[in-house]
Parts: C-alpha cells; structure tokens; sequence
C-alpha cells in the first residue's frame, strides 16, 4: 500500500474559553481521534453538531477557528508535520497541497470580486500556474462540473449565480491548484434537496477524475454514504467507530451508529379520516410588494392531524403560515377556521382567535427573548389569554415543562442556558399555553441535528395525542413528511402541486415535480447516488 | 449647521454595519432608497416611466436620485439660513451708524440696501442670484461677495487640500496596520495616540506647535498669513503648522473609523477562506477586507473632508489664516449679512456634495449595484 497523505494520531484540540470574571480555561474540542488517507481515498467525517469533525477537518490545514489550537498529537500531511509548523510554512501548503470548501459557498466568496479571480488566486499566488493556463484550466474544471457558460462563468460576480452553483465553483477552486487533499466542509448542508444532488454528483466525479484525497465532512450519514470510501462516527469530539464505508452503514458496531443508521426509516400510520375541516385556506393568493408569493392555493387541516407542507426554499411554505397567522394579509382568497371566515389582518382578529393558531420557528434562538427566563417566556401567554398569575401561573408553567419533557428547575434558567433542542421544546410549551387547535410549525427540527430532531419530532406526536392539536408542519425534508404527516401539500414557485392524504401523495403516479424531489432524497446505501446519476443520463439520452 | 442631518445618518451607516458582508444590507449605502425600488408597485404605477427607468437603470436611477435630493437640500439650507439671518438681533444700519445716528439716516441706509422690501422678495432674489454665482455686495466694504469669497475659499481649499493629502492616506494607511498588527504594540500605540489626538480640543493643538515649532525651535513662520502672488513654496510653509493641526484633529477620527470598518469585515467568512488559501494576512487585509469596507471608510473620509473646509474657523483664526471662515467671523461681528449667507450657503453646499459624493462613492463600491443579476 502506498504511503498516506495524511496521517493523524492522537489528535487533541483545544479551545481558549473566556467567562467573564474567571480566567482562561482550555476546553477539550476533540480527543484522541486517529486515522489513515492514502491518496486517492475519500473519509467521511459524521456526527452531531459539537461532535468536532469540522475542527478535525481544518487540522488537515493547521488551521482553527477562533482561540481554537491543536495541542496535542500528529498531523502529517505527504510528510510534513503540521503541529507546530510556522505560519509561514502553513502558509506555503494551504491553498497548493491542501484545500478547502466552506459550507456556505454564498458566504465564503468575497462579495468585491469576480469569481475567476478568487478562483484562480491561490494558485497564482503559489506559482502553481500562470495566470493564462489557471483561467485555462478554471474553463475546463466549470465544464466539468456542469456549470453553465464555462469561458465566461469566471466573470461572474458570486451575487450573480445560485447557491448550488457557487458550491461547485468552490469546489473548482478547490481543485484548481491540484491539491493533494481537499477537505468538503458541510458542502451540500444548505442546498435544497435538488440542487444538492447536482453538486454531489460534481464532487464524486471531480474526486473520482483528479484523483485527490479528500476529507467530507457532513451530519447526514445518507450524504456521507455516497463519497465516502471509510467513515468515521463522532462524538463529543471523540471516535465512536471508524471504518470502510460498508461495514459502518450495513453492520454497525456501536449503538450510536445504529441509531444515527435506523433513524430515518420511522413512519406514522396516517390518520383514516381526513375528512373534517378544522382549518382551510381558500384560492389564496398573496406576496411581497410586486413579487407574487403564493398563487391560488387551497388545502385543508383536519382536527388532530397533521399536515406536512414540503417545499424547497422559495416555494412558499413559509409564506403560507404567515397568511394564516395574519401577518401577511391575502390578496386574495381567504382563511376559515372551524367553519368561519378568519380577519385577513392580525390586527382585525379577536383574542380569542389569535389563542386559537400559535407558531413555532425554525430558529427558537431569535424567537425568545434572551433577557426573559424560561418561566417568563412561558408565562406570558398565560397571563395573556387566561390572566393566570401569582401560584396558579407558576404551577400551570411546571405543567407545561413537564409536558415538554424537561425538568421544573428550568424556568429559572434563560435561554442561553439551554441546548438547541431544548430550546425548541421551551418554544413548543410556549405554544402550547395559549392551549391552540392548531400549531403551525416552519421548520422546527431543521436547524437541530438529527437523534436531537427525532425526539422533538417524537414530542409533537405526543402532544398531539394527548391534546388534539393539529400541527400544520412546514418542512422541506421528506424522512420528516413520513415521520409525522397525515396529509400533504407539496408546493413547488408558490402553487400548490400535490395534496392529500400522505399515502397518495407519497406513491406514484407522479407528476415531474414530487418525483423530482422524492428522487433527490438521498438514500441510506452505498451507490444510491450512481443509480440516480446513471438514471438521469438514460432520460437525457432518451430524450 | 444644517446639513448635520444628512452627516448623522452616514455616521448612523457607517456604526451599524453588518458583520460579514455589508453590501448584502441595502441599509448602508442605499438607505435613502424607497422611491427607485422597482418593486414598488405604488411607484411604478404612478410613474410607468420612471419606474421603468429605474428597473432598467436602478445604478443611473439611484445617482439621479442622490442629485435631486442634494439639490433640495441645498434650497432648503438656504431658507433656513436667510430665515436664521433675518431672525438674528441687531441691526447693519444701526452698528454702521453707530449710537448717535438719526432715524433718517437709518432709514436712508436700510432703504440703500433695499431692506424695506418684503422677506419673501429678498430672498428670492438672493437665492435667483446665488444660483448664477452671484452673491451681491458685501454691505461693510460694498466689495462683490463673489470675489471676495472667490480669494477666501481659494485659501480655505489650498490648506484643506493639503491636509487631506496627507491625513487620508495616512489614517486609512495606520487603519490598516493597526488591524494588522491587531492588539499589539503596534495598534495599541495608534490607538493612544489617536485618542490623545481626538480628545484635545484643535485651538489647543494649534498653539502647542506654534510653541514648539515657531517659538522653541523657529523652523517654521508664524503667523500663517498668506498673500495674493505669495510663491508656492513660501506658501507652503506658511500652512505647515495649521496644516499639521488638522492633520492631527481628523487623523484620528478616520483611522478608527477604518480600523473598526476593516475588524467588522475581518470576521467574515470569506476572510477564512482567504486565510486557508495561504494568503500573508497583509493580502488578506488589502485585497479581501478592504475593499468590502469601503462604504463606510468613504463615508467617514467625506464627513473629514467637509471639516476640514467647514470646521477650519477656529484653526484659521488661531494661525490668523485668511480663509474663507476668518472671512465669515468677520462679517458676524459687524452684521454683514449678506456675507454671511453667502459664506453659511456656501459650507452647506461644500457639506452636501461630499456627502453627495460619498453617497454615489459607496454606491459604485458595491458589486451588487455595479453588476446587477
């Protein structure tokens, strides 16, 4: 066997933590991880948020974020000993050995220049390539990847082209100076379903064609699946299992893994009748200032069920709960809730049926007051809508984070205080109070990481049986639709493109768009992503 | 003054910029922006044309818009300050004549200058005037204003000029070494010495470099007067030290404004990428961060640059320089109104094309209006 690029060993990373009023302290980010690359072999880097792969990922550069520093063990990249290397020497092998693709390309570009000339700086500055051959090569590596005008795509500024189009030009300029290794950050984590098939499959031929290394760093084992040759598991910045990709995905050793494995396949048996109408919107069309938004449509809630709105960004989703709160009054068409016509403006809407429609965000972050502690947050909507004070609010607030799972001592705490998952289930028991028919959910276990949304997922359905609340669940992930619905609306450029009971939405025949988008849900195997590449060729060649 | 309010809201932009990209924010350059947004349907259904230029030209359409309402500012100052001089107690004739004068005489003079007609009247005719470049007669020495201005504001920009050629770069230049050298010695120097700089009042300043350059050492003249056909090297000289002192007053202001402005990029995430393309972090700092800061260093430079011709009065009278403020002083001890609106019309207009100027400046800075989609 050939001899690894990179060798890892007993890797420690620490970070500087600085708490007001006490001294520095070092917290231990990762720990003791290992690992071989040889050249040519692509290791998948999985795990939860705070796990450390992305830390683990950009020791592959020397480099940490922040007062993050390596502190202990080896990094050796094609011979050199990263840990204590100078600057300068750092310097010399980023951007020429080795490479990295940020997360959000739409940030990670400089918004001042033409993309070519970002692209092509690193290996000017290295002496790799002249300027002529770079751009020369830039071309090709465009046409490679798909990207639309290769000669002139360059002269682009990022503003100008989309999100999945920006990841693929940071994978060019990745691949650009011929690294050895190319560490992928996250790359397709914030691309819609669809688009982020495209890239995966750019990434897997630019891999499979240069033949460099490459780090892929992500929290969806299903995305991991299809590059990866090894994956290793994290947690807590230590290893769980590491291993070819095969052995991880189909005979997992640790619990851990077999859980993140299992997670996706839950299904709820959807609800027989869906004949009654608890909430309806009605032909509604609405948008922002010129911009249509939403253009007729028309669906219905049933008491005590769910409905699941899936769409990809842009669609509308959010859009439509914000008509159906008021906040967004309609151009046209209208809401009706249990039968009556609701106000069109919030401001026209009586307390009553405000109490009757709450909210959860995707962001339980920005969406509580970081002043309040937890039992302000939830008591305001008690004093609110049913004026509970004093012991009879403190008592209904202990209720409600009994309800949520979480213990009595928190109301004291503020959010800052509380993981991301905890949080939301705060913004779930805030919704709650007000005691509502119907919660609208945008995207709530989006921003959490997997086991974590599970469980958030898990509570609702709880809730729900034990309330008859009905949730109306904005989400663009299809394992989350399967998790939870009973109904579903699929919304594609703000019209509604599919509605009814899940089983039928979710099952052929379909018309292009749903089967565009079941299609691009990576699936939990290894060569899902060839299949569908290989697929789409035969359709082009068909055609 | 009255152009402050058009100063603050920059200042405002500029305090309030986002972390990472400020030019993914419509706020800070294109804040005035409502109208030309061809979004709107108000305005594109009321004016079709308008809203059709402004969709097709939004770069061309938001210039025309920062001219037209810089325009009418200036008509508004310009009535605020006639209305201020009006207001003003005491009178040309009486402390022309002095005590003793008759209430004919009184008369004979206000009548000379044409006081008795109605406020509305004047005005009009004094702003028709200004508009050609025609400021009157200065009441004092029955001099055109004009030309007297003309000779004064000449001064004014000769020592402005100078001095921006030297603070801007400057302050820009320590900006961004003081980023460089981040919370080292470097930037902790800058930072005391720019703090002194900002917190002495300029008189005082002033007079310590008379003392120490004039008086102690006698390298250079005091005072600062210069002369019609004065040569250019004599007159150099002659501004050395008043230049000096506006050097160090606007030095400081800009410099931090540059440093914060460049920090608040530095912290975007494409900073990071640069770094792990193994850019030197001087690079990092001229070619990726400094050109994303550039609207609110334009914006600071501007507001500097309009306190070096505006603010210069007290600097002017402490190195008896025959600028155009030493000229206003003047006419204000003597109720020289004309004069006086003509110097006040003409700080309000200095102060609003720059700020005009770095309006458009900051705009074109931004690749998302250069290039649209």
């Amino acid at each position: 066997m050939a001899e690894d690029l990179l060798r890892v060993r007993d890797l420690k990373i620490e970070a500087e933590m600085h708490t007001p009023g006490e001294t520095a302290r070092m917290l231990t980010i990762v720990e003791g991880v290992s690992f071989d690359l040889p050249k040519g072999r692509v290791l998948g880097l999985i795990g939860e948020s705070g796990a450390g792969k992305s830390t683990i990922g950009l020791s592959a550069l020397g480099y940490g974020r922040g007062s993050v520093r390596i502190t202990g063990g080896e990094v050796t990249l094609g011979g050199t000993q990263l840990v204590g290397l100078s600057q300068r020497g750092l310097r010399r092998l980023r951007g020429a050995k080795v490479c990295y693709v940020a997360q959000s390309a739409a940030a990670a570009f400089n918004p001042a220049f033409r993309l070519g000339d970002q692209i092509v700086e690193a290996a000017l500055k290295h002496g790799i390539l002249t300027r002529a051959q770079a751009h020369e090569r830039a071309a090709g590596l465009f046409r490679t990847l798909g990207l639309p005008d290769p000669e002139s795509f360059g002269r682009r500024y990022p503003h100008q082209v989309s999100g999945g189009q920006l990841q693929r030009a940071m994978t060019v300029m990745a691949l650009l100076p011929s690294p050895d290794l190319i560490v992928f950050d996250e790359p397709t984590t914030a691309l819609d379903v669809t688009t982020q098939i495209d890239v995966l499959v750019a990434i897997k031929r630019a891999i499979e064609e240069t033949h460099t290394a490459a780090i892929y760093v992500t929290h969806d084992l299903a995305v991991v699946a299809q590059v990866a040759d090894d994956i290793m598991v994290l947690r807590h910045g230590k290893t769980v299992e590491y291993g070819p990709v095969a052995q991880v995905m189909e005979s997992p050793r640790e619990d851990y893994t077999r859980r993140l494995v299992s997670m996706r396949h839950r299904e709820k048996p959807q609800a027989p009748d869906q004949s009654d109408r608890l909430l309806t919107v009605d032909h509604v069309e609405a948008g922002y200032s010129a911009v249509k938004v939403l253009d007729g449509v028309s669906l219905h809630l049933p008491k005590g069920q769910t409905l699941a709105v899936v769409g990809e960004s842009g669609s509308g989703k959010s859009t439509l709960a914000r008509v159906i709160t008021g906040l967004l009054p309609p151009r046209h068409g209208r809401i009706t809730f249990k039968g009556r016509e609701l106000p069109a403006r919030l401001d026209a809407r009586s307390k009553e049926q405000l109490r009757q429609i709450q909210m959860i965000y995707q962001m339980a972050d920005t969406a509580m007051n970081p002043r309040h502690t937890i039992g302000d947050i939830l008591g305001r909507p008690l004093t609110f809508y049913f004026g509970l004070r004093g012991a009879k609010k403190a008592t209904r607030v202990k209720e409600l984070l009994g309800a949520i799972e979480l213990p009595e001592h928190f109301a004291g705490r503020y959010p800052a205080e509380l993981s991301g998952g905890q949080k939301q289930r705060v913004a779930i028991a805030r919704a709650l109070a007000a005691e509502p028919e119907v919660i609208l959910c945008d995207e709530p276990t989006s921003a959490l990481d997997p086991l974590v949304a599970d469980g958030i997922l898990k509570l609702l359905q709880k809730l729900q049986a034990e309330t008859h609340v009905s949730y109306l669940f904005i989400t663009h992930d299809i394992a989350t639709v399967r998790a939870i619905a009973d109904s579903v609306a699929v919304m594609h450029r703000g019209r509604l493109v599919r509605f009814g009971p899940k089983d039928q939405v979710l099952s052929p025949p379909f018309d292009d768009y749903t089967d565009l988008l079941l299609k691009s849900v990576p699936e939990m195997r290894i060569g899902w992503l060839e299949e569908v590449r290989d697929a789409r060729r035969m359709a082009a060649a068909g055609n | 003054m009255a152009a402050v309010p058009g100063s603050s809201q920059n200042l405002d932009g500029t305090a309030r910029l986002p972390a990472g990209d400020p030019l993914a924010v419509p706020g800070a350059p294109g804040s005035l922006l409502v109208s030309v947004d061809p979004a709107v349907p108000g305005t594109a259904g009321k004016r079709p044309a308008l809203g059709r230029f402004a969709a097709r030209h939004p770069l061309a359409a938001m210039i025309l818009q920062r001219l037209g309402i810089s325009f009418l500012l200036l008509i508004a100052v310009s009535a605020v300050l006639f209305i201020g001089v009006e207001a003003l107690p005491g009178d040309f004739a009486q402390t022309y004549l002095g005590q003793s004068a008759t209430p004919q005489a009184v008369e004979n003079i206000r009548r000379d200058l044409g006081l008795d007609q109605p406020a509305a009247t004047r005005y009009f005719a004094w702003l028709g005037n200004a508009l050609t470049g025609d400021f009157g007669t200065s009441w004092a020495s029955r001099n055109s204003i004009t030309e007297q201005v003309g000779r004064r504001l000449g001064n004014t920009l000769f020592l402005a000029f100078f001095a921006a050629l030297i603070s801007v770069p400057l302050a820009v230049g320590l900006g961004m070494i003081s980023v460089l050298y981040r919370d080292r010695i470097a930037d902790r120097l800058v930072n005391v010495f720019s703090l002194a700089a900002i917190s002495l009042p300029e008189f005082f300043i002033g007079y310590v470099l008379i003392f120490v350059f004039a008086i102690n050492f006698g390298v250079v003249s005091f005072p600062s007067t210069v002369f019609d056909g004065m040569p250019f090297l004599d007159r150099l000289e002659a501004i050395a030290l008043p230049c000096a002192t506006l050097v160090l007053v606007v030095l400081a202001h800009m410099l931090r404004m540059t440093r914060a402005a460049i920090l608040n990029v530095m912290e975007a995430p494409y900073i990071e990428t640069a770094e792990l393309k193994g850019l030197s972090r001087a690079r990092t700092i001229l070619r990726h961060a400094a050109p994303n800061a550039l609207a609110p260093i334009i914006n600071v430079v501007a507001l500097n640059l309009a306190y070096l011709v505006v603010g210069v009065v007290v600097v002017e009278v402490v190195f008896v320089y025959p600028g155009i403020g030493q000229y206003m002083v003047d006419a204000v001890t003597v109720r020289d109104m004309p004069v006086v609106q003509a110097c006040g019309l003409l700080f309000a207009a200095i102060y609003i094309f720059l700020n005009m100027a770095a309006d458009i400046l900051a705009i074109l800075s931004n690749p998302r209006l250069r290039h649209p989609k």
